[in-house]
């Protein structure tokens, strides 16, 4: 929407961090080079600047890591519950004092906006850290019985769309519950959870309760098969997902696993339909769509259809694409080359089968990984952009008739993570959620997250809870 | 006289009896409260630097209603007031004036007086002010005595009384009474005064009946409530008459008013209109606030922005 009231750029400043030129592993609480010596660079997806050198983990640097984490584990466990919440207490405060500077660096090695990292990212992560610090010493209460036991050394594989908040859900749960951590971040944005050691220094953290190994593919398999780790957890995509489930099996080792994701979002005719857009682009177009519970199907009542669509389009012509560090930009770079090739590649399977492309007309910077919000209409369940995960800033709109006929579209989907419900009726809400086959069901808003609410999935969206009191057991000997 | 607004024949069938106007009213689409507050806030958070803080301080110096309603008004305050509206920064000879100047009734010729050939206007509260609690004979003869005065615009209250009891149809026919009094001769403010309204869905209500009952402008409230303009219930009149435009083509301007002290929050507002029914609004025949003490905050703003330095209130005028 051109208009005589065009925003100055508004940048936040990029030297409120410092980012060192190379980056070791983080292991027994020292930086230390791999054991095999490679690295790899990465690169600020919004314009493709290198940003740094980082060493890349390999199976001996892995073994190194849980040897340190398992060594760490005899008097991390031993600790009074209340010993261990202190440390988490300061490093949630810590993240908090450090905010603007991991924000800016989220936003250079992931490319979401600033507004999101700032207002989104970093509250969340520290509000789960200040969250499982507080039950450290009360897990006697968390329904387990009496003194229960942790599991032992945990290795933790995040991917990159929320690297510092996957990095929190992971690694807080399992320092509160007396277990020591090996985490392996996403290859295209290690830079936070690096950074995140640092706060571990910083906290005065014991050497070897966290493990920070960056690197690809390889060490997280490594990581997994690991003989001496107790327990795995995963989020990421469900092709991986299926890998780690056949590795594991036939282990002792416990395993939760938090993958892909198609989420309708069903939106009724007496929905209160400026709130459901606002909704709408906060499900699909929040992070770039890069979210595994975001709301990439659109459900809506036939009745209402054209009028929500156009109230749709209209909202999306306002969003603001552009340099991330951009205080007003609502709409950042795609993480990387690969995961903007999958994009392109399932949008165009999406027109070569039919369905009706829209894009918001705006202009995408020359350099770095971009794609502008778009949204398919007449879609079918028979179309592959309404059966597989995009991940990616691209919306498909079914339409239905009755309440039973939008529960059944919802469910019929390989997946179960998240729905949204839009509706003025309470009952006909709860009718309906009752009935979604999905591990979290939002009423009249959708993607709000909280520490103290379990998050996780039915079917091939993974199993295992995280967050909030159900969060524990994935990392107690229950 | 009375003139038959062309929005006004669009809704003739939803107006031809109390069932059906109750039924139109509540088959609006509803309003969730966190939701909306949400998104207003979320708006709250852009950052307007530089050049555009620039433009938006001189538009909304340019939107300012520069209001003066006390018990204790008299010429001179009132001439004081003018003199400031046309001329807002003695130091500084383009700085925008304001919109109008708002006072009640038996100011307005001496505000009119003080404000002649400037292309400042003269607003001015009717209908019982700030209660509305009188007979419509009685609202109509004070909206007449100021328009004869020289008003050019005129900000009523409606009958919240009637509105909460539902008697929707006497609040419509109140608010066309008053606009047909108005003619051509005085654009048409309707104070919903939203505090009291109390809810968001009412507030979507009011305004639609409103503005189908002949209104120039919806505005929020009195300023003599506990709340008044909110980022949240400006939001929700901006879609209303974003929404009343895609259906009938007539657009209506949006005043909000009370509260609204400095340029922070102004340019807040600024950027809710801009993104919610874009710049076709950005005019101050389009948007106004209604304020005070907003206006001398936004010239030490607009000071600072161009000298570098914040001169501090002893630099602009009090009044």
């Amino acid at each position: 929407m051109a208009s005589a009231f065009e925003y100055a750029p508004a940048p936040e400043s990029r030297s409120v961090v410092d980012i060192a030129p190379s980056y070791g592993l983080f292991i027994d609480g020292e930086f230390v080079d791999a054991a095999d010596g490679k690295v790899f660079k990465t690169v600020s997806p919004s314009t493709e600047e290198v940003l740094s050198e980082v060493a890349r983990a390999g199976a001996e640097d892995v073994d190194r890591a849980v040897k340190a984490a398992r060594k760490a584990f005899e008097k991390w466990s031993a600790l009074p519950g209340s010993e261990r919440a202190k440390y988490l207490f300061r490093i949630a405060r810590i993240i908090q004092e450090r905010s603007r500077e991991l924000a800016v660096l989220e936003t250079l090695d992931n490319g979401k906006p600033i507004r999101e990292t700032r207002d989104a990212d970093l509250p969340l992560v520290a509000a789960h850290f200040f969250y499982y610090a507080g039950w450290a010493d009360k897990l006697d209460h968390a329904g387990h019985g009496a003194n229960p036991r942790p599991l032992g050394v945990a290795g933790q594989v995040i991917p990159w769309n929320f690297p510092l908040l996957m990095l929190a859900w992971k690694i807080a749960p399992a320092l509160a519950t007396g277990n020591t951590v090996v985490l392996k971040p996403a290859e295209t944005t290690p830079l936070s959870a690096l950074f995140f050691a640092d706060v571990c220094r910083q906290a005065g953290l014991p050497k070897g309760v966290v493990n920070i190994l960056p690197g690809y593919g390889e060490a997280g398999a490594a990581l997994v098969a690991h003989p001496d780790v107790n327990k795995v957890a995963f989020t990421g995509s469900t092709a991986v997902g299926k890998q780690i489930a056949r590795t594991v099996a036939g282990t002792h080792k416990k395993v939760t696993l938090e993958l892909g994701g198609k989420g309708a979002n069903i939106v009724f005719d007496d929905a209160p339909i400026d709130q459901a857009v606002e909704g709408i682009v906060n499900g699909i177009f929040f992070n770039q769509g890069q979210v595994c519970c975001a709301g990439s199907r659109l459900l809506v009542q036939e009745s209402i259809q054209d009028e929500l669509l156009d109230s749709l389009k209209r909202r999306l012509s306002t969003l603001r694409l552009g340099d991330p560090l951009d205080k007003n930009t609502d709409i950042g770079a795609i993480n990387s080359s690969e995961q903007l090739a999958r994009i392109t590649s399932l949008v165009d399977q999406g027109e070569a089968e039919g369905a009706e492309r829209w894009t918001a007309a705006c202009e995408l910077p020359s350099a770095g990984y971009w794609f502008a919000p778009t949204l398919f209409t007449n879609v079918t369940q028979a179309h592959r952009i309404a059966r597989d995960e995009i991940f990616g800033p691209v919306l498909s709109v079914l339409s239905f008739r009755t309440p039973d006929e939008a529960v059944a579209k919802a469910n019929n989907s390989q997946y179960g993570l998240s729905a949204g419900i839009w509706s003025e009726k309470g009952s006909r809400i709860l009718a309906v959620a009752n009935k979604l086959r999905a591990g979290v069901v939002w009423a009249n808003t959708f993607n709000k997250f909280d520490p103290t609410s379990p998050f996780g999935g039915y079917k091939e969206s993974g199993f295992g809870r995280e967050g909030g009191r159900h969060g524990l057991e994935a990392y107690l000997d229950v | 006289m009375p003139t038959t607004a062309p929005a006004a024949l669009a809704f003739a069938d939803v107006t031809a009896s109390d069932g059906a106007l109750r039924r139109f009213l509540h088959g609006l689409p509803g309003v969730d409260a966190v939701g909306l507050e949400a998104r207003a806030a979320s708006l709250g958070t852009r950052s307007i630097k530089t050049t555009a803080k620039a433009y938006a301080i001189d538009l909304a110096i340019s939107m300012i209603d520069l209001t003066t309603l006390e018990g204790a008004d008299t010429p001179g305050k009132v001439r004081a007031l003018a003199a400031k509206a046309v001329n807002p920064d003695p130091t500084d000879r383009t700085t925008p004036k304001t919109a109008a100047v708002c006072v009640y009734p038996d100011m307005v010729a001496t505000a009119k007086a003080a404000v002649a050939g400037s292309g400042v206007k003269v607003a001015s509260v009717a209908t019982a002010f700030p209660a509305g609690r009188a007979a419509l004979p009685v609202k109509l003869a004070d909206t007449a005595d100021a328009i004869a005065a020289g008003a050019d615009e005129i900000d009523m209250v409606i009958d919240r009384g009637a509105f909460l009891a539902g008697r929707y149809m006497e609040v419509y026919e109140q608010i066309a009474a008053i606009k047909a009094e108005c003619g051509d001769r005085a654009r048409l403010k309707v104070i919903f005064e939203t505090g009291e309204l109390s809810t968001y869905d009412n507030i979507r209500r009011a305004s639609w009946l409103g503005m189908m009952a002949g209104a120039d402008f919806i505005k929020t409230s009195t300023g003599k409530v506990a709340v008044n303009a909110t980022p949240a219930n400006t939001l929700l009149m901006l879609e209303a008459v974003r929404d009343f435009r895609a259906q009938t083509g007539v657009q209506i301007g949006v005043k909000p008013a009370g509260g609204i002290r400095n340029t922070k929050e102004a340019i807040k507002f600024l950027v809710l209109v801009n993104e919610t029914v874009g710049e076709d609004w950005l005019d101050n025949h389009w948007f106004r606030f209604g304020a005070s003490s907003l206006l001398n905050d936004l010239l030490m703003q607009r000071q600072k922005l161009a000298t570098g330095r914040y001169s501090g209130p002893d630099y602009v005028t009090v009044d």
